[in-house]
């Protein structure tokens, strides 16, 4: 082989490898990403069936209701609209009512939200970016809750 | 006072590097050796600040000095000691302290033991260095002061977020830091290789060492990360594809591709371009994840309440030296000269392959993390990508990686032989072949992909060890001469196979845990028993227990196997008294073949309680696979070609030598 047809082999192995990574990425962008919406925000949008999506807001005070086994309820809001959601398993350690909360799933036929996981977080002071941001563009002041770590309990 | 005292020094440290940054890079300008040797002490001197700095502030956390609004808000009187310790850099301030005494320390290092080095690269390398040391130190003493004082001091702190309260997690930031900051050894490197226009093969003997060590923590420091994730979190997870796991993994993988393509540099003077490219990007990347994991613009499971302000700055900093290094990178690009030259199918060309399927996997790990913050700049779109884009396209190029990982080391420099390499490697290829069959056989239920993917772990491991075999040629020689010559292998041979057999083994891990995994949830009243994976578990009740600043509800389970009682497991909801928090502690029975791993929920009726449990079967495979790859990386630096350190040259005739400096 020459100097030449060395490099060309190196380059086109290279490109094959890219492009191969390329037509990866676009699909699995086209079929795992996941869309975050708030309460207000599922009015608003027109959702494929059985999509896939993330749910963000507050925890509604008063509004966790525990079922038979692991089954537990409760309400998401961001204080203009809400959605119920049903989630069965464990809930993470600093999920509390009057706190943000994201969650994954799917939306029933009755319009109830069932997640399938309910996404943790390791602060208590720490709000997901989302969920602090829509609420900040719904015009929703943080609870001291939310803001604060000494007034939670 | 003493905090002062550390004040003080962090303010001199920055001093210090602002004379370091620009009084030898005048002197290597002009030839000027007096100026040149500023570097070496001023490196030295600027350590030694910081490691003042550092211990003052530990002292302060040591001594519970509520006076410091740092210690104040992290700690608390009632701690336990070492997590007074950890708790210095269980915060934000701190920790980039400890990103600044690191970076320091390696910058130390080279001055130290660096004295074969030519005068000029030193002084070169040790500028780069000051010049981070400067932005980082102006980014603490401007944005984030650890020493900040609170009047009047707090009667108690408000204690150290709980879930940080852990051994594996108290250890875990350091390796993590020492990962990132190391590479900004190769990065000073690279920038000052650039800056004289000229690289030997010497420049990528110094090199590779320094990526080697910072490579080893940061191996070890992911994966102490995900271990606690695994069993302090609750869930059983030990890897989501979380942003802030994404940001520590892509320099791991840029890091991976730098230590081997530093090898063709070394050894054969080819690919210079290329790794100076790597060694850039691999710390821009470690910039890129400290800005991802300090400024909180990705949402993240493993986020804590942030400053925006700070993500700024970070930014600022790091479009600086990601920016400036690749500009300058672009304009002496065509002053170095390419050099060796190899067939595809050669050592160099695995290397290559290698070097181009770690790179596209670490670009999609970057689109995929990034894409959701572009969306959103664009159209306002709040989009997440989870793991199933991950898998989606990062699993398709590791297979290719891991069918060619064994043919790399039984390849010939610059012309290899495909099918004789093959021929080397049968026996691996039928053990891998016969283990795919056997899971298949087994789980021909389960996912097409996993008996697939157990039997490439297989094949990476029997060839890492067969490898070393038939280097030695046992079989062709006696026993006790080829046991000789085995012991005769460089210990860089036994590092590059304790290596790849620590990623088959963890890709065994991997692909079992993910695959078969079984999980349940339950509601168990005390006294019952249920059957899972193999073993009875009776739940015996809950029960209180105390710790040292935590009261707790102990779940008490018998796990017994075969009618006798294996051993008692207590999961246990805890709440730390300082800040009112609640952690979850899993409790696990660890053994060979899986964990059985046992969640305790919520409280039912007449003393019911929710459980959840897991059998995660070879997922110790994960973390052993990654301490068998982290003592690979200690043999190979242990080679003695690298402990010598002076780099020779085969050829005397070589004048760019480090000797003659």
């Amino acid at each position: 082989m020459t100097r030449k047809q060395r490099r060309a082999t190196l380059i086109g192995g290279s490109v094959l490898v890219l492009s191969l990574a390329a037509i990866l990425v676009l699909f699995a962008m086209r079929d795992s990403i996941v869309f975050f919406y708030t309460p207000s925000d599922l009015s608003e949008q027109k959702l494929a069936k059985d999509q896939r999506f993330r749910l963000g807001g507050l925890v509604a005070e008063k509004s966790i209701k525990r079922g038979s086994g692991t089954k537990v309820q409760f309400i998401v809001t961001d204080t203009i609209k809400t959605v119920a959601v049903v989630y069965d398993g464990i809930l993470p350690d600093l999920f509390r009512e009057g706190q943000g909360v994201v969650t994954e799933g799917r939306l029933d036929k009755a319009g109830v939200f069932q997640a399938d996981s309910v996404l943790a977080k390791h602060d208590e002071n720490y709000m997901p970016p989302e969920v602090a941001k829509s609420l900040k563009e719904k015009g929703v002041k943080l609870g001291e809750g939310a803001t604060h770590k000494s007034s939670t309990k | 006072m003493i905090v002062e005292i550390g004040h003080f020094a962090l303010l001199l440290a920055l001093a210090v590097a602002v004379v370091q940054m620009t009084v030898p890079f005048w002197g290597a300008q002009r030839g000027n050796v007096a100026w040149m040797q500023v570097a070496m002490p001023a490196s030295i001197v600027q350590f030694a600040m910081a490691t003042i700095a550092f211990a003052a502030l530990t002292y302060a956390y040591v001594v519970s000095d509520f006076s410091v609004e740092n210690v104040f808000q992290n700690s608390h009187s009632a701690k336990p000691l070492i997590y007074k310790i950890s708790g210095v850099w269980g915060n934000h301030e701190g920790s980039m302290l400890l990103w600044l005494l690191m970076l320091s320390g390696f910058g130390a290092a080279v001055a130290v033991f660096g004295g074969a080095l030519p005068l000029s690269l030193r002084a070169n390398v040790l500028s780069v260095q000051a010049a981070i040391a400067v932005a980082f130190a102006l980014f603490i003493v401007l944005t984030s002061n650890p020493f900040a004082r609170l009047n009047p001091a707090p009667f108690d702190g408000q204690g150290l977020n709980p879930i940080l309260q852990d051994p594996a997690l108290a250890f875990h930031p350091p390796f993590l830091y020492a990962g990132y900051v190391g590479f900004s050894i190769a990065f000073s490197f690279a920038v000052a290789a650039l800056i004289e226009g000229r690289t030997t093969a010497a420049w990528a003997r110094w090199v590779r060492p320094w990526t080697l060590a910072a490579w080893m923590c940061l191996t070890i420091g992911i994966a102490m990360g995900s271990w606690w994730a695994y069993y302090e979190l609750g869930w059983g997870g030990w890897w989501f594809w979380d942003p802030v796991e994404n940001a520590s993994f892509m320099p791991w993988l840029a890091g991976t591709a730098l230590l081997h393509s530093a090898i063709v540099m070394e050894k054969r003077e080819a690919l210079k371009v290329w790794t100076i490219l790597l060694a850039i990007l691999t710390f821009s990347l470690s910039l890129l994840g400290t800005f991802l994991v300090r400024s909180g613009v990705l949402s993240s499971v493993h986020a804590f309440a942030v400053d925006p302000e700070r993500g700024v700055f970070i930014l600022m900093i790091m479009m600086i030296f990601v920016g400036g290094s690749l500009a300058l990178f672009a304009f002496r690009m065509r002053s170095l000269r390419q050099g060796g030259l190899f067939a595809p199918i050669s050592r160099e060309g695995g290397l290559i392959l290698n070097n181009v399927l770690l790179t596209t996997a670490c670009a999609t790990v970057l689109i995929g993390t990034l894409y959701p913050l572009f969306l959103e700049a664009l159209n306002g779109m709040k989009i997440s990508v989870g793991a199933p884009y991950f898998n989606a396209t990062f699993v398709p190029l590791m297979i290719p990686l891991l069918m060619a990982m064994p043919f790399g080391p039984a390849l010939a420099w610059k012309r290899g032989d495909l099918p004789a390499a093959m021929q080397r490697l049968l026996a691996s290829l039928i053990l891998a072949l016969v283990a795919m069959v056997a899971v298949f056989a087994v789980a021909y239920r389960g996912p097409w992909l996993a008996p697939f993917a157990i039997g490439l772990g297989v094949w990476v491991m029997a060839a890492a060890v067969q490898d070393l075999l038939v280097r030695s040629r046992f079989g062709d020689l006696k026993f006790d001469v080829a046991f000789a010559r085995l012991r005769g292998l460089p210990r860089g041979a036994f590092g590059t196979a304790c290596a790849h057999f620590g990623v088959g083994l963890m890709v065994v891990g991997i692909a079992s845990t993910s695959a078969y995994r079984q999980e349940q949830n339950l509601v168990m009243k005390p006294k019952q028993t249920v059957e899972f994976a193999g073993y009875q578990l009776t739940f015996e009740g809950v029960a209180p227990a105390r710790g040292p600043n935590y009261v707790e509800r102990q779940g008490v389970f018998t796990v017994s196997s075969g009618g006798s009682v294996v051993t008692k497991l207590y999961p246990a909801k805890r709440v730390y008294r300082a800040s009112r928090q609640n952690t979850t502690e899993a409790g696990i029975l660890a053994s060979v073949a899986g964990d059985l791993y046992v969640v305790l929920g919520d409280t039912k009726d007449a003393g019911a309680h929710a459980i959840k449990i897991y059998f995660h079967p070879l997922v110790r495979f994960i973390w052993i696979g990654a301490v068998i790859m982290f003592i690979g990386g200690f043999l190979s630096l242990s080679d003695r070609k690298l402990r010598i350190g002076a780099p020779r040259r085969a050829k005397p005739q070589d004048t760019g030598n480090a000797q003659t400096a």
